[in-house]
């Protein structure tokens, strides 16, 4: 199990191909990536600066990484998240998460991004027309991370 | 003493990323600590939110949490990851 949060750019594929290249028991991967977008809540954004806390984000996501190896059979999983100034179109976030089989790869790979979501300190501020503004919580996040806990 | 840390939208707001208290047994949870930091007036009522987050030790959890001396805390708006 990786988790890193980096300023720096990750490719999704070498990421990937390690993931699997790990352990030839490895029958499935999946893989989340998320971008940043050029629009957001009514505003265009030229850009975006991903706050964090260091020391509690990785506690945070070692947490979530090993709740999810507590429920699926998981063979590895990946964590990357940036943090510092992003461009519409970059790579903010990638989980990837190995198993024997698919279904174990595809929930644990929701979930951990349902809880990465809502229990992670990462803060987004985004560059709009009208100025730098804080992005705000969204109830739709905590409803995907309360669907777990059922 | 406790060491308390606030983040992003509160870190601006409040005009600092931290400071340290003299721990008294009347600061038992975190919500003794914001009551304490709420009664400051202005910027801090931004600690009354209702969806405010909290953490002890690096660990994110509830605002009945205990507190005890030593302790390093941190107050921070709902996160936005991902």
């Amino acid at each position: 199990m990786g988790i890193r949060v980096q300023p720096q750019a990750f490719d999704a594929g070498v990421e990937l191909g390690a993931l699997h290249a790990a352990n030839l028991g490895v029958g499935a991967v999946a893989v989340f990536v998320g971008y940043v977008r050029d629009f957001n809540d009514g505003r265009e954004v030229a850009g975006m600066f991903l706050e964090h806390a260091p020391g509690m984000t990785e506690k945070a996501l070692e947490r979530i990484v090993a709740e999810a190896q507590a429920r699926w059979p998981l063979l590895g999983v990946e964590v990357i998240h940036r943090v510092g100034e992003l461009e519409p179109g970059a790579p903010i976030v990638f989980v990837g998460v190995t198993s024997a089989h698919r279904d174990a790869a595809f929930d644990a790979c929701r979930f951990v991004m349902d809880y990465l979501k809502t229990r992670a300190p990462f803060w987004k501020k985004e560059d709009t027309p009208d100025g730098p503004r804080w992005v705000e919580g969204r109830t739709s996040d905590q409803q995907a991370v309360e669907r777990w806990q059922r | 003493m406790i060491r308390i840390q606030y983040f992003a939208r509160y870190r601006e707001a409040l005009g600092r990323d931290g400071e340290t208290l003299e721990w008294t047994p009347a600061l038992a949870t975190l919500n003794d600590v914001r009551r304490q930091l709420l009664e400051r007036g202005g910027a801090w009522d931004v600690l009354a939110e209702q969806n405010i987050m909290c953490a002890r030790n690096q660990d994110l959890c509830g605002l009945d949490e205990p507190v005890a001396d030593g302790d390093e805390l941190a107050f921070f708006p709902t996160v936005t990851g991902g």
